[in-house]
């Protein structure tokens, strides 16, 4: 109730463990749809399939985190692992949470229970994330058949693309508890386009002006592809941590502000 | 159920002064009540009396802006997730999970209580057979009558076997048979001992269900009682309603005085209120009065709510 207006409280009640039966009532859910789960499965490996062979095979080697050359398609592979766990978190933070907020009116029979909202703020993430997660493992599955994997710190690529989720699922659902329409979501893709298509996904950041690199490495995708193709090729230095950092507050600060706006929402 | 029932005198919920503004529109201005143990207790009173505003209070999903309220003994303001893990709440709107099946939401609403998945399975099939949907378990939620979505919607309330139930406006919208049946249920855990705290703007409703009931107009409680009470203190034992040709009615002016206690002028009839209805019509014609129809039935609680407040319950 007005508790949440102390944030240390808000903080403190993201914790409850009840947040997992909201994860379960997704469970439920995708269990009869889990054909529609396969597409984020895919659409990194076709990227890479189109962009990383096709494109790949005209660019030949490029150089990597730390300088060293490395083929185009283990240049391109984490940073496209890097923006599936992005759009994924996007996915379930805006579109499917703006139906269940606005139209399913899910949360508020959910309030009616023990559970709050900061409970459905975290059981939401908690499940975008374990969806990330799965497509994820796919997908480092598949680069390793593809003979992709390098170094053993690939491994942590993983907890990485779940950072990544994190992220931008909170965010996200902070984003989409202030929209009013389906209209409003044109302005999220206006964010998200870019940011796939600029964040050094496909080329390496020389290509830039000096100027127009820093804006690059202040993005926040731009922190989850340099972390995961350090990780894929195993050159790890301290700037990673700040990625991590980075990262790491986006997703706690959007997880703050969605608890806060359910509050006000829900709890009227 | 609890393990130790309170001792039946107990208030399950008390309010004193409970005020609910939104910016500066006072929805529930300053009222008292208390609910009793066991009880059936309704709040009567048109759309935006702040019957729904009350509703929300009591079941911890909205802070109140002044006065007090304690719920189960607790404050919601406090204690909101304690409170509510003993509620069951029927919202006026369904909000019955469009993504699950009829089944499915009776157990997922039950691991939301933290119940096992056993123990979810259990309850969600006995409340299948209480609202005789379990023909329709494994069916989607959409595709459901009116009648049938309350039915799961009141069924999913009463997973957590509830202390109190809290109703609101459980039958808007549906046809009388539907109605009937949703009556029938809701009686019979009155029988059970369930306590049934419910609004309505159906007069026959709340003279069916309550017990005991609260008039709200205009953000206030207006009177209190059963509703046998308070039809005998606001009310005549019966009324004559009499229809006159278009027209006439406004030229009647006078005429009717002293044929009954008091007489009702409405848009559409007339209403006599006496304690001998047939009296009162038979006087009418005496006076060379030719209504088109006469109809004499015992008094309401829309009557009741006619005298408290000079307006008729639905517009």
């Amino acid at each position: 109730m007005t508790a949440s207006s102390l944030p240390l409280t808000g903080l403190f009640r993201l914790g409850s463990r009840r947040a997992r039966f909201l994860v379960e009532r997704n469970i439920y859910v995708y269990r009869r749809t889990w054909i529609v789960l396969f597409s984020g499965f895919f659409e990194p490996l076709f990227y890479l399939g189109s962009i990383g062979f096709g494109l790949g095979a005209l660019v030949g080697t490029v150089s990597g985190p730390g300088g060293q050359p490395i083929s185009y398609q283990l240049f391109v592979a984490p940073a496209l692992l890097a923006s599936a766990a992005m759009n994924g978190a996007i996915a379930e933070g805006t579109f499917n949470f703006f139906f269940k907020l606005r139209y399913n009116k899910t949360f508020d029979a959910i309030l009616s229970t023990p559970l709050s909202p900061g409970d459905v703020a975290v059981g939401e993430l908690v499940w975008a994330l374990i969806r990330g997660g799965i497509y994820a493992v796919a997908f480092i599955v598949v680069m390793a058949i593809l003979g992709l994997v390098v170094s053993p710190w690939v491994i942590l690529a993983v907890p990485a693309a779940l950072l990544i989720g994190f992220a931008f699922g909170g965010v996200a659902m902070a984003a989409t508890s202030f929209m009013r329409t389906w209209q409003d979501f044109d302005l999220i893709q206006l964010v998200i386009l870019p940011l796939f298509l600029f964040s050094g996904t496909f080329y390496p950041l020389d290509a830039y002006p000096e100027a127009l690199r820093v804006v690059v490495q202040l993005t926040p995708l731009y922190q989850g592809v340099d972390l995961l193709r350090s990780l894929v090729v195993g050159h790890l230095d301290g700037s990673l941590l700040v990625h991590v950092v980075y990262l790491a507050a986006m997703g706690v600060g959007g997880l703050l502000v969605v608890s806060r706006r359910l509050d006000k929402l829900l709890l009227k | 159920m609890p393990d130790l029932p309170p001792p039946p005198d107990a208030a399950l919920i008390r309010a004193r002064g409970l005020t609910k503004r939104f910016g500066s529109f006072t929805a529930v201005d300053a009222i008292d009540f208390d609910v009793a143990h066991g009880e059936s207790f309704g709040f009567l009173g048109p759309n935006g009396a702040g019957k729904t505003s009350t509703m929300r209070m009591i079941g911890a999903v909205s802070p109140r802006s002044d006065g007090e309220l304690s719920v189960l003994g607790l404050d919601p303001e406090l204690a909101g997730p304690s409170i509510r893990a003993r509620l069951g709440v029927a919202p006026q709107q369904d909000t019955l999970d469009t993504e699950l099946t009829v089944r499915e939401n009776l157990v997922i609403y039950g691991r939301y209580f933290g119940l096992s998945r056993a123990e979810c399975g259990r309850r969600a099939d006995a409340l299948l057979e209480f609202a005789q949907l379990t023909e329709r378990a494994g069916d989607p939620v959409e595709p459901l009558s009116g009648g049938m979505k309350r039915r799961l919607t009141i069924a999913r309330a009463l997973i957590n076997e509830p202390d109190l139930l809290l109703l609101d406006e459980p039958t808007t919208g549906l046809d009388p048979q539907a109605r009937h049946l949703l009556w029938d249920r809701l009686y019979r855990l009155k029988q059970r001992g369930v306590t049934l705290v419910l609004t309505t703007h159906y007069m026959d409703e709340a003279e069916q269900l309550c017990d005991r009931l609260v008039v709200m107009d205009k953000a206030r409680i207006v009177a209190e009682g059963s509703p046998r009470e308070l039809i005998e203190r606001y009310s005549t034992r019966e009324v004559a309603e009499l229809r006159f040709p278009a027209g006439i009615q406004d030229s009647l002016d006078g005429q009717l005085d002293g044929l009954a206690e008091r007489v009702e002028l409405l848009p559409d009839r007339v209403l006599l209120y006496a304690d001998d209805g047939e009296a009162a019509a038979v006087a009418v014609h005496q006076r060379g009065l030719r209504p088109e129809t006469v109809l004499v039935r015992r008094s309401s609680l829309e009557d009741v709510f006619l005298r408290l407040t000079g307006r008729s319950l639905i517009e």
